[in-house]
């Protein structure tokens, strides 16, 4: 019946897919350039930022799952990445892959409890459950409590690359970035990711079309779950240290707000959110101090407020185009 | 001196009491958000940073203005609920036909702003309060010291806390705001102005949190981030009790208080966590909360 209005939905995917390679293709040609203009350790820290954005992303964007304690996992990988790279001089590999398994753990842990509530009580539950690891980070005796862990070391990666080079290090975060980047957008574009849609949209419909909900809104924690420790692990690795603050729930408002301001439920929005919420910490920090709290805050409002699509979603809608 | 589980009475009933005083605190802080989510179906995150500033309003009012305590306990609510008021006027009334998620985004962000403007002007260390003169001192009630200032902050606290149970419970007025809760169109129709009763709502929650603030200067030290985390232990305990039950609310603050003061003698190592623990093995056999009716 409605099958009129297929050529123009097919048309809108074709400009999608260009906007979205050239974005894409333009992005990566900045990475490769953006060493040599700018302080690496930089550059670094914001992927870093932005690949736990985008996995943030995927669950408040794509199944409206918002969680309030991201940190959980982003923190205890980069713990577990730091003391196994510095205590058990395991190589950089490893030290991240055991980072990102437990972030799955804990993901799967700290899923299964809380999505058996919804909507607000899913953020305040998940926020609860990071500020209990939080007091656990800040108690147990491997995670060196104030000091934290470190002069973590970068090692060779594959016994081959010496990643204590500024360089070969910021190769390896960029690959590995961009990586976790491309798979999420994989993620959203399969079948899978349909549905976690439907969810987002109507769960009771979904429910009633015969799909298990709750399975697939914990498949998606763990995923973003999972991705949030990668990040942390590289983290720990980047600034080869591990501390409270990447456990603290100031952490996980921080990577709330790169989200809102890059645009929810955008492809690039986390990631442009990420570059310019470190770049303000960054650079801002030292000019402004305190201030930092309250302009953070003042950027929620103004987001919530007159700017719900974020940057890069006013920009898609004003060129009609996906970002 | 008595043993009680090879613990001594006095180290037992000094935690009892401290837990009954941060009961207090729960109850009062997730009575508000109760009261706020009834109404506005928004989770108020800016709830710690305004308990904060009921403590700064009374720290405030006495080191510049002079007025003391008793004062301060009527002034600085009215004050800071007054600030509510504006809040809910030029920001979250905007949100009304929106995901309640943008509420809780919203208000997370003032409470940064808040924090950080505090941060500002007074640094991270606290300032001390003094304890009213009349209050000073204690009693020796054979088995335990009581000092009468936190006999005091019990007592109004379950005053206060009833109180607002019977006002929406048993009143009129608590009928109305029942009544706008479950059905906001129905109640306008009736001709009660809907919107007005919501703004003053929200400036109530706030005024309850300011007045906990002021309760709790004297005994914590009065400092910008006090509120910050005490407000993520309340969420936990406003997901325990469930927020359908303004009575559910006072219960879970006072009981989960004294929970914890009794784990800080029996396993200290625990304390901190004994909250969130209690939450997940709520969630795992009653999702719905302790109180509260499956949403």
């Amino acid at each position: 019946m409605e099958r009129a209005a297929d050529p123009p939905l097919l048309k809108v995917h074709r400009d999608t897919a260009w906007s979205l390679s050239a974005a894409f293709v333009a992005m990566v040609a900045l990475f490769a350039v953006a060493p040599f203009v700018v302080y690496p350790v930089f550059v670094m820290n914001a992927l870093c930022f932005a690949l736990f954005a985008c996995a943030f992303n995927l669950l408040i964007g794509y199944v409206g799952l918002i969680s309030f304690g991201h940190a959980l996992f982003f923190g205890w990988a980069s713990y577990l990445s730091a003391y196994t790279a510095k205590r058990w001089g395991a190589p950089p590999e490893l030290a991240v892959l055991i980072g990102t398994t437990s972030a799955a753990v804990l993901g799967l842990v700290a899923g299964g409890i809380a999505i058996r509530r919804q909507g607000i009580y899913f953020a305040m539950i998940t926020l609860a459950l990071a500020q209990m690891m939080y007091f656990f980070a800040l108690r147990a005796p491997f995670t060196g409590g104030e000091d934290g862990i470190q002069a973590v070391p970068r090692g060779r990666l594959f016994g081959r690359f010496d990643l204590s080079d500024e360089l070969t290090m910021y190769a390896f975060v960029l690959v590995v970035v961009l990586a976790g980047f491309l798979f999420i957008y994989r993620i959203i574009n399969s079948p899978f990711g349909e549905v976690l849609k439907a969810i987002r949209e109507n769960e009771q419909r979904a429910i009633s079309l015969g799909y298990k909900t709750d399975r697939y809104k914990l498949v998606a924690f763990v995923l973003s779950a999972t991705l949030a420790g990668l990040a942390g692990s590289l983290k720990a690795l980047v600034f080869q240290l591990a501390s409270l603050t990447d456990v603290h729930w100031t952490m996980s408002g921080d990577v709330v707000l790169m989200t809102l301001l890059g645009g929810l439920g955008t492809v690039f929005g986390p990631l442009v959110g990420a570059f310019l919420v470190v770049a303000m910490q960054n650079y801002l920090a030292p000019v402004v101090g305190q201030w930092v709290l309250v302009i953070q805050g003042a950027i929620f409002v103004v987001c919530v407020l007159v700017f719900r699509r974020g940057i890069v979603g006013e920009l898609a809608k004003c060129l009609r185009v996906r970002l | 001196m008595l043993d009680i589980f090879g613990i001594p009475s006095q180290a037992l009933f000094g935690q009892l009491l401290l837990g009954l005083i941060n009961g207090s605190f729960y109850a009062l802080l997730s009575l508000g958000l109760a009261v706020i989510f009834g109404m506005l179906n928004i989770i108020n995150f800016t709830h710690g940073a305004q308990y904060m500033m009921g403590a700064f309003a009374a720290y405030l009012l006495l080191q510049y203005v002079g007025l003391n305590y008793w004062i301060a306990l009527v002034v600085a609510p009215i004050l800071i609920g007054a600030t509510g008021i504006l809040i809910e006027r030029l920001f979250l009334s905007h949100l009304r036909k929106l995901d309640p998620l943008y509420g809780l985004l919203l208000t997370f962000g003032l409470a940064l702003v808040i924090e950080g403007l505090f941060r500002n002007y007074y640094g991270s260390s606290g300032m001390p309060y003094q304890v009213p003169e009349s209050l000073q001192g204690g009693r020796n009630l054979g088995f335990m010291f009581l000092p009468n200032y936190r006999a005091w902050v019990i007592v109004f606290s379950l005053v206060v806390c009833f109180a607002t149970w019977f006002v929406i419970e048993r009143t009129r007025l608590g009928s109305y705001l029942r009544a706008a809760t479950e059905n906001p169109t129905l109640v306008r129709a009736f001709g009660i102005n809907v919107p007005r009763m919501v703004t003053l709502t929200y400036g109530f929650g706030v005024a309850l949190a300011a007045l906990a603030g002021v309760m709790a200067a004297p005994i914590y030290n009065v400092s910008p981030q006090m509120g910050s985390d005490l407000i993520i232990v309340v969420f936990a305990v406003v997901v325990i009790g469930g927020m359908g039950s303004i009575m559910g609310a006072i219960v879970t603050g006072f009981a989960l208080g004294i929970v914890e003061g009794l784990t800080k003698v029996f396993f200290p190592e625990a304390s901190s966590t004994v909250i969130f623990v209690i939450m997940v093995i709520v969630l795992l056999i009653r999702p719905a909360g302790l109180f509260g009716r499956s949403a």
